[in-house]
């Protein structure tokens, strides 16, 4: 378990447990110690969890042990098949499509995926889709729409690649086309955002009926660092820009972009992934549940309704 | 990952300074200001594009050098996110350019075609696209409907989306595009102008959606600014790379029109399209 900086108190002291633990045979009094250790361990872990500042937040969704899409498709579907390809280009691994089924709910499915090995992760290219990434999920989209299947699309990326070959092949249009895209279909579109929703390659495919977020996930117009290069010209304010962009799970259930956040495990999600999983597809359910035959004219209505609002203008 | 640091979205060659003369960067050319001004800020000599504001563009592509009447004009941004610096920085950019906002939208003619014109200034906090730009965008494809009009948009945003206004300015990449899409639904014809830079979730929305996609020579044109990738791959990246011409030769642009040509094309391209005379 890898542990982040200000974890470092819950690392101590489950040290020091499992240290006593090794040494306490059927000595009553190193039990009596550890129990104590073990209290203490719950109120530390509830002090620190559950007063995280934005920046602590960021961190945790991007937590290397964090289920990733890859993770949440095994625990959370069964059936699932997967779709490779833009038949155009190629097929961008940062981007799993296929079909699934979740309870009785055979879905569309559009999730991207970071990587776990350092291997899968350069495999991955660490979620940072290629336009190819963004036309393989239209193409997906375009087909649950044809056969009335609802899309579920997990979002977790730190943002759309940002290299010369992604340029060279339109990743501006890819993305723009995938967002008319998800306008367009007439079946509803469920988006759950797992981990790190950054920016336009986290829109791209977030253009839901219905937008959820993991209690410790994230989304941002930017991220972080470069906010902060960019207005103090100093990328380790990060703590800062991440207070100042309002981007965690309940800043965006205030401004009313979400509509329901997934409760986590004590401390996120990498700690108790199975309970993560558990909740993820409680909600994925109750979700999906809502548009049981629904019309399809109703549904594509609804979400341009859900994002004609989406703004702040004094009139 | 929309943003770019100011500086490389500013190069200072682009801007006019003060003062009677200036000099093509491209060429050395010492110009006459008010030579430069009447051909639009392209550079007689060497065709150079410098970069142009809302003002040229009316002059340039309206017939009466205005709108007759304007789109949405009275919406100003809010600062919801409480962003630091934000309420300061749009007093500083309505009193530097007398615009309330980055973009402005109105109806005008072209060649005597009654079309719906969409605006945006680069000296506006960079273009960059938060709510009210957004919504005027919208209200702009509202009022081409309602009317039966095409819609032009001219974009120069190299921000892409508003960091200031955070997730907001994000979302208006979604209603940009639906406003699109109203008039794809209704066969009306949108033409997406993008200048010097048209960056971000600017680019990555309605600017790269028009039946027509049309820029001016040079422009910087992209998702990810240049020294983002430059950073990320972390080599240089070659000349004339994201620039117009590149971008057509990649095929995401149908053509790169001269400024001084653009009206005679648009009036062109909107006859094609079955844009009559009249039609409002
Ligand atoms: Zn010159």
């Amino acid at each position: 378990m890898f542990y982040l900086e200000f974890e470092r108190p819950i690392l101590e002291i489950e040290k020091e447990i499992a240290e006593l633990k090794r040494i306490a045979k059927d000595n009553l009094e190193v039990w009596g110690e550890i129990r104590e250790l073990e209290e203490r361990a719950v109120k530390l872990r509830e002090k620190i969890y559950l007063n995280l500042n934005r920046y602590q937040k960021v961190q945790i969704a991007r937590h290397p042990d964090r289920p990733h899409t890859m993770d949440y498709i095994s625990s959370v579907f069964s059936d699932f098949v997967e779709i490779h390809g833009d038949r155009s280009f190629g097929d961008d691994p940062s981007i799993v499509c296929g079909f699934a089924t979740v309870e009785s709910y055979k879905i569309v499915f559009v999730g991207e995926e970071k990587g776990r090995s350092t291997q899968d992760k350069i495999f991955r290219n660490f979620g940072m889709p290629h336009p190819e990434g963004y036309r393989k999920a239209i193409r997906v989209i375009k087909l649950a729409d044809k056969f009335g299947l609802p899309v579920v699309t997990f979002v977790d990326t730190p943002g759309a690649y940002p290299g010369i070959g992604a340029e060279e092949r339109g990743q501006a249009q890819a993305i723009a086309e995938s967002i008319k895209t998800m306008l367009q279909i007439a079946v509803p579109v469920i988006v759950v955002i797992i981990g790190e929703g950054g920016s336009g390659g986290a829109l791209a495919i977030a253009v839901g009926n219905r937008i959820i977020a993991m209690e410790h996930a994230i989304y941002s117009v930017i991220s972080p660092e470069g906010c902060a290069s960019i207005l103090w010209r100093d990328s380790t304010r990060s703590k800062d820009a991440a207070e100042a962009l309002k981007l965690t799970a309940q800043d965006l259930f205030e401004f009313g972009i979400i509509d329901e956040i997934i409760p986590e495990p004590l401390g996120g999600a990498h700690r108790a992934p199975d309970v993560a999983s558990r909740y993820l597809k409680e909600y994925l359910v109750k979700n999906l549940r809502l548009y049981e035959n629904f019309d399809r004219k109703k549904v594509k209505d609804e979400r341009h309704s859900k994002f004609r609002k989406f703004g702040v203008v004094i009139e | 990952m929309l943003f770019k640091k100011k500086k490389e979205l500013e190069p200072p060659k682009r801007e006019i300074p003060e003062g009677l003369f200036v000099k093509c960067t491209n060429c050395g050319e010492m110009l006459y200001k008010a030579v430069l001004e009447k051909n639009f800020l392209v550079c007689p000599k060497c065709n150079y594009h410098f970069r142009a504001n809302v003002e040229v563009y009316k002059a340039l592509l309206l017939d009466d050098g205005g709108f007759s009447e304007t789109i949405a004009s009275q919406l100003e941004s809010d600062d919801p996110l409480d962003f630091p610096e934000y309420k300061a920085k749009l007093k500083q950019a309505q009193a530097s350019t007398g615009l309330r906002e980055a973009a402005i939208a109105g109806v005008g003619t072209i060649g005597g075609l009654e079309v719906v014109l969409f605006l945006t200034d680069f000296r506006f906090l960079g273009g960059s696209m938060g709510s009210v730009y957004g919504e005027i965008f919208f209200r702009a494809c509202e009022t081409a409907r309602d009317r039966n009009l095409p819609l032009i948009s001219v974009t120069s945003s190299g921000g892409g989306a508003r960091m200031h206004e955070g997730i907001f300015s994000l979302m208006q990449m979604v209603k940009t595009t639906m406003g699109v899409e109203i008039l794809n639904e209704r066969g009306l014809p949108f033409i997406s102008v993008v200048c010097d830079p048209t960056m971000g979730g600017v680019m990555a929305s309605f600017a790269s959606l028009g039946d027509l996609n049309i820029a001016e020579p040079g422009a910087l044109l992209g998702f990810a600014g240049p020294r983002v990738i430059e950073q990320t791959i972390k080599q240089t990246l070659p000349p004339g790379f994201q620039r117009s011409e590149f971008l057509m030769q990649k095929g995401f642009l149908d053509m790169v029109v001269p400024r001084r040509e653009m009206k005679d094309t648009l009036i062109k391209l909107l006859d094609y399209l079955g844009v009559k005379h009249g039609r409002s």
